[in-house]
Order: structure tokens, then sequence, then C-alpha cells
């Protein structure tokens, strides 16, 4: 190492500042917790927008109420795509990143104020493309497909954000590569770590892809670009907007393993296999965007069948592991704690009061069961036929980003605020019920939607009334969808709700919740069936014996649910026009 | 705790539980089992997109579509102007997608296949056949032809369901399939 390089970070080392916290032990550097702060507060205020306009299209597919006008209904619905799956997962990763490396590890984090360029530069690029969109001649929706065209500035804010939250990945990479040789810990990362890195890994990978289509993109709309093919445009701009829910998926399950720790001193069953099906998802990530392709013209069915499946569904077999090993290592730790009766005690005397314990469980349930099945059925290539751009793709994804990555960090809000903000969660009965809340509306618009997608309902559609006044020649779903539709709109203002409440509660503990201190820094983490985190600093729980036959009932129930849904699909493609 | 590094340092040597390796095993056949399923299904199923595509264009596309409704023309859709066109069963049928309509509206022998070509002259559209729900993405420049037999009489809508701009809505289309022998 050169002599500049050594003298920087001695100079780096001796600049840093660091508190103890006082419910872990844990050492966190200063600048790292201001980063994190940051990140989860505009993270917070997106989710805001873009889950109002997540209502307000809501609303509108409901027949009944019917409220924005056409061109509103497509500019809203372009932009709370933009502004939930984009701006408030990937602020919120930022701040897990910078919690994953700098505070888990207990190490000063690297080149903070780059930290802040990166910061900055996300931030004017989310609001740059917010500008776009809701200045009107962007209704492009968030994927914008050429040769739809938007305004230059939407898609240079979209780049502008992906520099900025690449930074962020070579900051977390940098602070590992620091903890590392500063011996800020003992043998490998922890497994949280581990996930995040997963997600950190992939995300460059998204990232380059993303640079790869938006960039060609920008020079086409401001005209320096005549012509982008369209097939080549999907196939790439997927392989960005796909891989990228793979990181949704590495960083909810990292947050999984964080809140069952946290809340009920979980250890993993096997560090080998958890991190290993962390790997799977790295390794079989292939194209993902074929999922997004089946019934696309001028590609191959054999390259389709190999990249939906991701190689034969190895990065699945990722997830499948997860959702043994997370339940698992919730009952072995529940049962060490003395919760052994009948099958399910240990499950009952959860900590369900508890908001972060709560929603990392629905988020681990429902994800499994509603976002996992589903996906995994409309990514198989003939089943897509039945599927393919109706209302059952956003069923399907509201289960997985919805129940699954935003109910997660949501559950992982409630340990943030006490741990980093110092602050303790005001109207804790109110927390305590907003994870159902919000879980269930969540549920609702994912079932919902899938139902009247099973239906035929398009997606990203004004008016499946077809008025006479508006189409030549009407067609008309059964009235059941607008029974869906209906329930759909119901549920999204239960999860708007709920969406709210956690919005005032993570606003007002910040703003006005009572300080964290020694005294009550472990109370402050909500109901636990036991205090484990403090002495779980000094000495590790055994995962105990492997006997645990909650956790088997539960995959089991998972897997039939998936065999019988599986083969009935294909009874209902069977059914179908032949077609070859 | 996930929180902490592994207890054990080697945490690559340690065994794992034969609970955890019999979940495994049976996950992966599973994946297994789903991925040969799209193959046997190629193989025996009767429902499979067609890889036949050209490149093809649009003007092209457009007027082969005109040339073909000129020609099989049996008759106006009520009042609205859109020819309703009958190829003969086994041969070509075009439908062309355009901002913001599927034109012309087809009519159909149910048992008889029909080689349907469908392509767009200006966006990215969604065929969308209802009630049935089977659902193909349609390219401009990309001409699809699928074979398809269909199995009941009766109306059958074309809805966009690929976003194509503040019209996409409107973009309707019909096809009819009758008994052999009738309609016309
Ligand atoms: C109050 C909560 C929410 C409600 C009521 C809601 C409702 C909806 C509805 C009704 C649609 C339109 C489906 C269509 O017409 O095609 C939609 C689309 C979508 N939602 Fe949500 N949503 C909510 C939260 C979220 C969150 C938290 C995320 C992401 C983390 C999300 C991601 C998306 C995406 C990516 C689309 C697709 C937009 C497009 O098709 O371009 N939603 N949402
Ligand atoms: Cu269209
Ligand atoms: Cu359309």
């Amino acid at each position: 190492m050169s002599t500049a390089a050594t003298e920087s970070d001695y100079i780096g080392r001796l600049a840093t500042k660091f508190r103890t916290c006082p419910a872990t032990g844990l050492k966190v550097d200063l600048a790292a917790e201001r980063l994190i702060k940051a990140n989860a507060v505009a993270a917070v205020v997106f989710l805001m927008i873009g889950g109002t306009f997540g209502l307000l299209v809501a609303l509108t597919r409901w027949p009944a109420v019917h409220l924005l006008s056409s061109d509103m209904f497509y500019l809203v619905l372009t932009a709370h795509g933009l502004d939930v799956l984009l701006l408030w997962i990937i602020f919120f990763e930022m701040a897990i990143l910078y919690f994953a490396s700098a505070v888990i590890l207990s190490s000063r984090i690297a080149a903070p104020r780059w930290g802040w360029v990166g910061f900055a530069l996300m931030v004017v690029g989310g609001l740059m493309t917010n500008v776009a969109v809701l200045q009107g001649d962007s209704s492009v929706m968030f994927t914008s497909y050429v040769p739809l065209k938007a305004q230059p500035h939407f898609y240079l804010g979209l780049i502008l954000f992906a520099v900025g939250a690449l930074i962020g990945c070579f900051i977390f990479l940098g602070t590992l590569v620091i903890a590392k040789e500063e011996k800020t810990y003992e043998g490998s990362i922890p497994l949280v770590t581990f996930g995040a890195l997963t997600a950190c890994i992939i995300a460059v990978f998204t990232i380059a892809s993303g640079a790869i289509i938006l960039i060609p993109t920008f020079l086409w709309s401001v005209g320096y670009i005549a012509n982008i093919d369209t097939l080549t445009y999907k196939l790439v701009w997927w392989a960005m907007g796909h891989s990228s829910q793979q990181i949704n998926v590495s960083a909810h399950v990292a947050i999984w393993y964080l809140i069952a720790a946290v809340t009920v001193g979980a250890k993993p069953l096997s560090e080998k296999v958890s991190r290993t099906a962390f790997l799977l998802y790295i390794f079989f990530l292939q194209l993902a965007s074929a999922h997004h392709l089946l019934v696309e013209p001028g590609l191959s069915s054999e390259w389709k069948i190999v990249n939906t499946s991701y190689m034969m569904y190895l990065a699945v077999l990722g997830s499948m592991i997860h959702g043994m090993t997370v339940p698992g290592s919730i009952e072995a730790a529940q049962r060490k704690s003395g919760y052994t009766r009948g099958v399910f005690e240990w499950l009952r005397k959860a900590p369900w009061g508890n908001p972060a314990f709560a929603g990392m469980f629905l988020s681990l349930v429902m994800f499994g069961f509603l976002g996992g099945i589903s996906g995994v059925i409309l990514g198989t290539e003939q089943l897509n036929i039945m599927m393919h751009n109706t209302l059952y793709v956003p069923g399907h994804f509201h289960a997985t980003v919805v129940t699954g990555t935003t109910l997660a960090f949501m559950a992982a809000t409630y340990l943030i605020v006490p741990l980093i903000f110092q602050r303790q969660i005001i109207w804790p009965k109110l927390a305590r019920l907003q994870p159902y809340l919000f879980g269930l509306g969540a549920a609702g618009i994912s079932v919902f939607m899938m139902g009247a997608g099973t239906l035929g309902v398009a997606r990203r559609h004004w008016d499946i009334t077809f008025p006479a006044s508006d189409v030549i020649l009407p067609y008309g779903y059964p009235p059941i969808a607008s029974l869906m539709m209906g329930l759909n709109g119901l549920s999204a203002i239960l999860a708007a709700i709920g969406g709210a409440l956690y919005i005032a509660i993570t606003v007002g503990s910040i703003l006005f919740g009572k300080k964290v201190d020694a005294t009550n820094a472990v109370a402050s983490l909500g109901p636990m069936p036991k205090k484990i985190v403090h002495e779980a600093v000094t000495k590790y729980g055994d995962a105990g014996t492997w006997h645990l036959p909650g956790t088997y009932v539960l995959v089991g129930l998972f897997f039939t649910t998936f065999i019988l849904y599986y083969f009935v699909n294909w009874k209902y493609l069977s059914e179908l026009w032949p077609m070859q | 705790m996930a929180i902490f590094p592994p207890q054990t340092r080697i945490w690559w040597n340690e065994p794992v539980a034969k609970a955890e390796l019999v979940w495994i095993s049976v996950a992966f056949l599973w994946g297994l089992i789903m991925f040969f399923m799209m193959i046997y299904w190629h193989i025996y199923g009767q429902q499979n997109l067609s890889t036949q595509v050209g490149r093809i264009d649009p003007a092209v596309f457009e007027q082969r579509t005109n040339e073909f409704a000129e020609k099989f023309k049996v008759r106006d859709e009520g009042d609205t102007g859109v020819p309703v066109v009958r190829p003969p069963p086994g041969g070509d049928a075009y439908m062309l997608a355009r901002t913001f309509d599927w034109w012309p509206v087809l009519e159909l022998e149910k048992g008889k296949p029909y080689k349907l070509h469908i392509s767009s002259v200006d966006l990215q559209h969604g065929f969308s056949l209802l009630p049935i729900n089977m659902n193909i993405q349609v390219h401009p420049g990309l001409e699809h032809i699928i074979t398809i037999t269909p199995t009941e009489a009766g109306t059958y809508g074309v809805v966009c369901n690929e976003y194509c701009g503040l019209g996409h809505h409107q973009m309707t289309g019909r096809i009819y399939v009758v008994e052999p022998g009738q309609g016309g």
C-alpha cells in the first residue's frame, strides 16, 4: 500500500467518531449513522408519495368509483411504479447496505463523503424523473418500452439515480474491506452482512444493465440515435428490472434473518446452507429478463425455458431453502427458550405484539405462499400465455414486493428507529396493529388483482367497462371482474391506512419519540419472548437439536399448495384453443 | 445469531442436518420436474407459442393485411366501417395492431386451424383474446405466425393489454367463431 493511502487511512481512522449501541454493544460510526438516517428518511418520503399514487390508481380501477381521468390515470400509474419500486425500495436498501456493513461489523464506513454524493445524485435523479412524469409528457410507465418516448429528463433522472446507487454499492464493498483490514470482527462476516453482500453484487450487475439500456434510450430521446430495437430494449431493460427484484429478495431475506435474530434470538440452523442459498441467487440469476419475454415473438423456446427457470429453478431453490431455514431458526430459538409444547407453541408464543416480528413473519409467509408460487407459475413458459400482461402480473408482484419486501422493510424500521435514530416508537399500540393492517390490505390487492387477471382483465388499463362512447368494438368482462376490482379497491384503502400509519409512526417517532439510552435500549425494541439481545453479544446460543415439527408442517403445507396450484394451471392451459 | 460472525470459524465443514438435506433434495427435484414439464408440454401439449417469426417492414405488413381484408371481406361490422373478414379454413388470417385498434374483425370456423399473423405498425401492443385469456405480445417489425384452432363458437373480444399511449383502453378488436358452414 502506498504511503499516501496509508496516510489517508490513518486520517480516516482518527476522524471517525463512534458511539456504542446500548442495546447490542455494537460500535456505531456516526458518519454511517447519518447516511443511514438520510437514506431511510428519503425512502419513507417516497413511499408516502408513491403509496398515495397507488391508492389513486386502485380507486380508478374500481369501476364504481373510477376516480381519475384517463390521462391522469396513466400519469399517476407511471409515478406510482417509479416512486415505490425504485425510490422507496432502493433508498431503503442503501440504508440497509450501510447498516449491514458499518454497523453490524462495528466498522468505520468507507468514504462517507462519497456516500453523500451518491445520496445527492439519487435525490436529484429521483426528483427529476418525478418532475418529468408530473409534467405530463412522460406517461410511459416505469418500463418505458420503446418506441414510447418520454422527455429526456425522465431517462436522465433514472441514470443519475442509478449512478448514485452504484456509489452506495461501492461504499458498502469498501467498508467490508476496511472492516476486514482493521479486524473489527473475527472469522467470516455475519449472515446478514452476507445477504447484503449478495444484494450488492446483484445490484452492480443490475445497474450495469441499466446503464447499457438507459443511456442509449436517453440519447434516442434527444435525437442522437435514430432507432432502438424493441426486443433488445426489453431484453436488456429487464436484465435490470428483474435482477433488481433479486436484490430485493436478498435484502429482505437478510432482514428476515436480522429481525429473527434480534427479536427471538434466532441463530441460523446451518451457516453453510443459508449462505449457499444466497449464492444460488448470484450464480443462477441467468437472464432473468426471460420472465418478461415468454410470449414475445423472435426468441427460441429453448432460450426461454433455460432462462426463465433460472437454469432449472436453482434460484427458486435458494428461496425455498430460506423458506425453511428462517422459520426453522425461529422455532429452534423458541424451543430453546422453553416453548416446547406441541407442534406450534413456539409460534403461538412468538412475540406477535412486536411489530418487527409480526411484520417479518407475515412477510415471510405471504412472500412464499402468494408471491413465490404465483411467480413460478407466471414464469412457466406456456402458462404465461394465460397471464401475460393481465392483472395477474401486478397481483403477483404486489405479493413479492409489497407483502414481501415492503412489509419486511417496515418491520425493520421498528428496529432501526430505536437502534439508529435512538428514539422510541410512539404509539406502541397502533404500531402493533400496523403490520397486520398493511399486510392484510397488501395481501388483498395481490389476491384480487390475481383473481381479476385469471379472468383476463388487462393491467395498466383505465376502463375495463368499454363504454360505447369510447370504443367501437366493446367487450364485456364477466361481472365478477368488477367485483374483484371493487375488492381490490377496498383492500387498497386498507393498505393505504396501514401505510399511512407506518409513515405517521416513523416520522412521529423520529421527531417526538422518547430518547433511547442505556436504561431503556432493549425495551425500545418492542416486546420479546425473553430479553436475549444483550446476552447474545457475549454468548451465542446453540440452535439445539434438529427437532422442528412446526416448521416441517409449514413447509409441507407450502409444498402441497405449490404442487396443486401448479398442476391446476396446466389443466386450465389445456382448455385453451390449441395453438402452435 | 445472524448478526454476528458464525460461531464456528470453519462453518463450511459443519454437517448439514438430515431434515434440511431432505427438504433441499425435494425442492431440487421439484425444480427438475417443473423444468421438464415445459419441455414435455412442447412435445405432448397443444398450447405452445410458435417460434415462427419473421422480421417484416410494418408497411409491408399493413399492405398484406389490407389485401387480405379486401379479398376475404364478407360484410361490415355494423356501422363501424370495420370489415369482417372470413379467411378460408386452414388458410392465413391477418390481424394488425395500431394505436388504437385491432384490424380487421375476423370470422373463423370452429375446429379449423388458421395461421394467424399478428404484428404492429407502430408501438408494442398486447393481443389479449377474451374470455379465453390468451395473451401474446406484439412488436412492430416482427411478424408472429401462430396456428390456432378455435374450439367453441361465439363472439370473442380482443383487448390491448400492453400500454400503448393515452388511448390504450380504447384499443379493442373482435373475432367471431362460427359453426362450419354458417355465418358469412
Ligand atoms: C397502498 C399501497 C398500494 C396500492 C393500493 C397499490 C395498488 C396498485 C395498483 C392498483 C396498481 C395498478 C395495476 C394496473 O393497473 O396495472 C399498481 C401498480 C404497481 N404497483 Fe402498487 N400499490 C401499492 C403499493 C405498492 C408498493 C409498496 C410497490 C413497490 C414496492 C408497488 C409497486 C407497483 C408497481 C411496480 C406497479 C406497476 C406499475 C406499472 O404497471 O407500470 N405498489 N399498484
Ligand atoms: Cu395497444
Ligand atoms: Cu395498448
